[in-house]
């Protein structure tokens, strides 16, 4: 296929150029959370004698939340690949008569604020004795995930050819068995491309864990690095630290699905 | 539905037995459905139902202790509309969205464009830069905070070297400069997705057109005018539409990088929702502003939904 002109060289160096701009903020962070502690004058260009003291003291101080960021984010991708992967099946090879109803309904959602939502659950945490829990924040932090889930493998499975499902029918599997046995397979890599994506909006919640937590005990690293703000100004290295430490996920994605958009859809399932 | 073979009619029987199963075959497939729909209903519908109801009762702290939530009619909007702190937080918002989309469109649309080029490294720097983007909010906004620090931020540093200024902008503590730094903070979390979704619409466009252009004489503005932009504005409308109902919402990056401060210069509907409900308990009134960024957001998403239909027919 031919994609727009073949440049030289020079392009790439203007490439690696803007992309510098671009992520210059992700390297100052870098360089910020390397410095000694209590240093408000401003930092050295390069970090000339890394000090990993702000990593101990964001490790001393966020681990837990590190961890409890980590449990919501994996409980989110469960919760949101279980209920998208049926749903997408169904919108996607189903014929139901109200798809575009609820495809509708998905966009719809998208344009509902996260602090309506936060509104409204607030009040029914409280008399349900949700406030404060693991569940109820994966509940609520997977509002994005499960629309974005459903849409993402509705469209993969919709390119799965009718002939693989069709033939599984004939064999005699019930649907249950086809969309477990015969799409699920097939979908690996969109299934791969939705959990990653569910677990990083969980990951980055902070709306949700910030008005649906009055205690300290089911707090994420979102909220950690706020209430950092807030007490510790002047240890700027321990709140870069753990800015760079919740990063890591993202960064770990762009790798992860580099490779997975690489991998070919069907796979020559067909062959 | 496609079946097989119309039942036989041997048999009241086996034609009950017939139709129960094309019954169950129906109602089956709503079950793979029906988790996710429950779902939605209470975490979208429930919500959305509630916050009408809430904006107009008296909800407040009390209401968590004695369950009493007295209807007040239309008092929580017309408390809340009466406000000058409303009309700023409105103005705000809109200038918070164009300034955001605007930048990121036009960034995102250069960007787009470069990596149109083929050469080496381009995959892969392009897929780089979508980092800003998949950050967390608070990563980005803590990160932003600490580099537009009027004494020792890298932004000012950065400035005084270039000796283009001699002393620091207020960037988070000046009532006009934070709304235009939380812009700046917006905007460049915002451009890698804008890059991303006009990349694709680039992508879309039949090279045999630009041949085509190119044997008619057309330079490369030319090209762009007559057919990069032409072909790109369904995509392009789809883009703009979405990142303004993204972006009326944000909330993270504000409550972050400004608190909605200095003396409430960079408050938006959805930091004084916040504000009203979390902090100061009034929950009726926050609900009341809610909904109004709601009106906001779905007039913009009828937008959407006629760019969306508008970009699918051509």
């Amino acid at each position: 296929m031919k994609r727009g002109p073949a440049r030289g060289p020079l392009s790439t160096v203007v490439g690696i150029v803007l992309l510098a701009l671009m992520l210059f903020p992700v390297y100052w962070m870098v360089n910020a959370s390397l410095q000694p502690a209590g240093s408000v004058l401003p930092s050295g260009w390069f970090p000339r004698h890394p000090d990993f003291g702000g990593y101990a003291t964001a490790l001393r101080d966020q681990r837990r939340n590190l961890v409890t960021s980590l449990v919501v984010a994996l409980g989110s991708v469960a919760l949101s690949l279980g209920l998208a992967v049926p749903a997408a099946y169904a919108l996607a090879r189903l014929r139901l008569r109200g798809t575009t109803v609820v495809l509708f309904g998905l966009l719809v959602t998208q344009t509902v604020p996260g602090i309506v939502v936060a509104n409204a659950l607030y009040g029914a945490y409280t008399d349900l004795g949700l406030l404060n829990s693991y569940g109820g924040l994966i509940l609520a932090d997977s509002t994005t995930g499960v629309p974005f889930a459903i849409l993402v493998l509705r469209a993969f499975m919709r390119s799965i050819p009718g002939e693989i499902i069709d033939a599984a029918r004939v064999d005699g599997a019930g649907r249950l068995r086809v969309l477990w046995s015969v799409v699920l397979p097939l979908s690996r890599n969109a299934l791969i491309t939705a959990g990653l994506f569910t677990f990083l909006f969980a990951w980055g919640d902070f709306l949700f864990a910030l008005t649906l937590n009055t205690t300290e005990s089911v707090r994420p690293v979102t909220v950690g690095i706020y209430e950092y703000l807030g007490a510790h100004t002047n240890q700027w290295n321990a709140v870069m630290a753990t800015a760079v430490l919740a990063s890591v996920p993202a960064a770990a994605l762009l790798v992860a699905a580099q490779r997975h958009l690489a991998a070919g859809i069907t796979g020559g399932a067909l062959k | 539905m496609r079946s097989g073979s119309p039942p036989v009619p041997d048999g009241t029987a086996r034609v009950r037995a017939v139709s129960r199963t094309r019954l169950w075959a129906r109602v089956s497939r709503w079950l793979f459905l029906l988790p996710a729909l429950v779902y939605l209903s209470l975490f979208f519908g429930y919500p959305v139902v509630k916050n009408v109801v809430m904006s107009f009762q008296e909800y407040s702290v009390a209401t968590f202790y004695t369950g009493a939530a007295p209807f007040v009619g239309l008092r929580n909007y017309t408390t809340v509309l009466s406000t000058d702190v409303f009309w700023q937080a409105l103005l705000t918002t809109v200038l918070f969205t164009v300034g955001s989309i605007a930048g990121q469109f036009v960034l995102g649309l250069a960007l787009a464009l470069f990596f149109q080029r083929r050469f080496p490294l381009g995959g892969l720097l392009r897929s780089l830069l979508l980092l800003p983007w998949l950050l967390p909010l608070v990563v980005s906004g803590t990160t932003w905070r600490w580099m537009l620090d009027t004494d020792s931020g890298v932004v000012n540093e950065a400035l005084r070297h270039l000796h283009l200024l001699s002393s620091g902008i207020p960037w988070l503590t000046g009532t006009s400069e934070a709304l235009v730094s939380v812009i700046l903070v917006n905007i460049w979390v915002g451009v890698p997705f804008n890059t991303a979704l006009l990349y694709g619409g680039l992508q879309d466009i039949p090279a045999r057109y630009y041949e085509a252009a190119k044997l008619d004489g057309a330079g490369r503005l030319a090209a762009f005018r007559h057919v990069t932009w032409p072909l790109l504005r369904p995509v392009a409308g789809v883009v703009l539409v979405l990142g303004v109902v993204y972006t009326v919402k944000v909330l993270d990056i504000i409550l972050v990088v400004t608190g909605g401060g200095p003396a409430g210069a960079t408050q938006t509907l959805a930091t004084r929702s916040y504000e009203l409900s979390f902090q100061q308990f009034e929950f009726g009134r926050g609900a009341a502003m809610g909904n109004v960024l709601v009106l906001v957001s779905l007039a913009f998403a009828l937008v959407h939904l006629r760019a969306d239909r508008r970009a699918r027919n051509t």
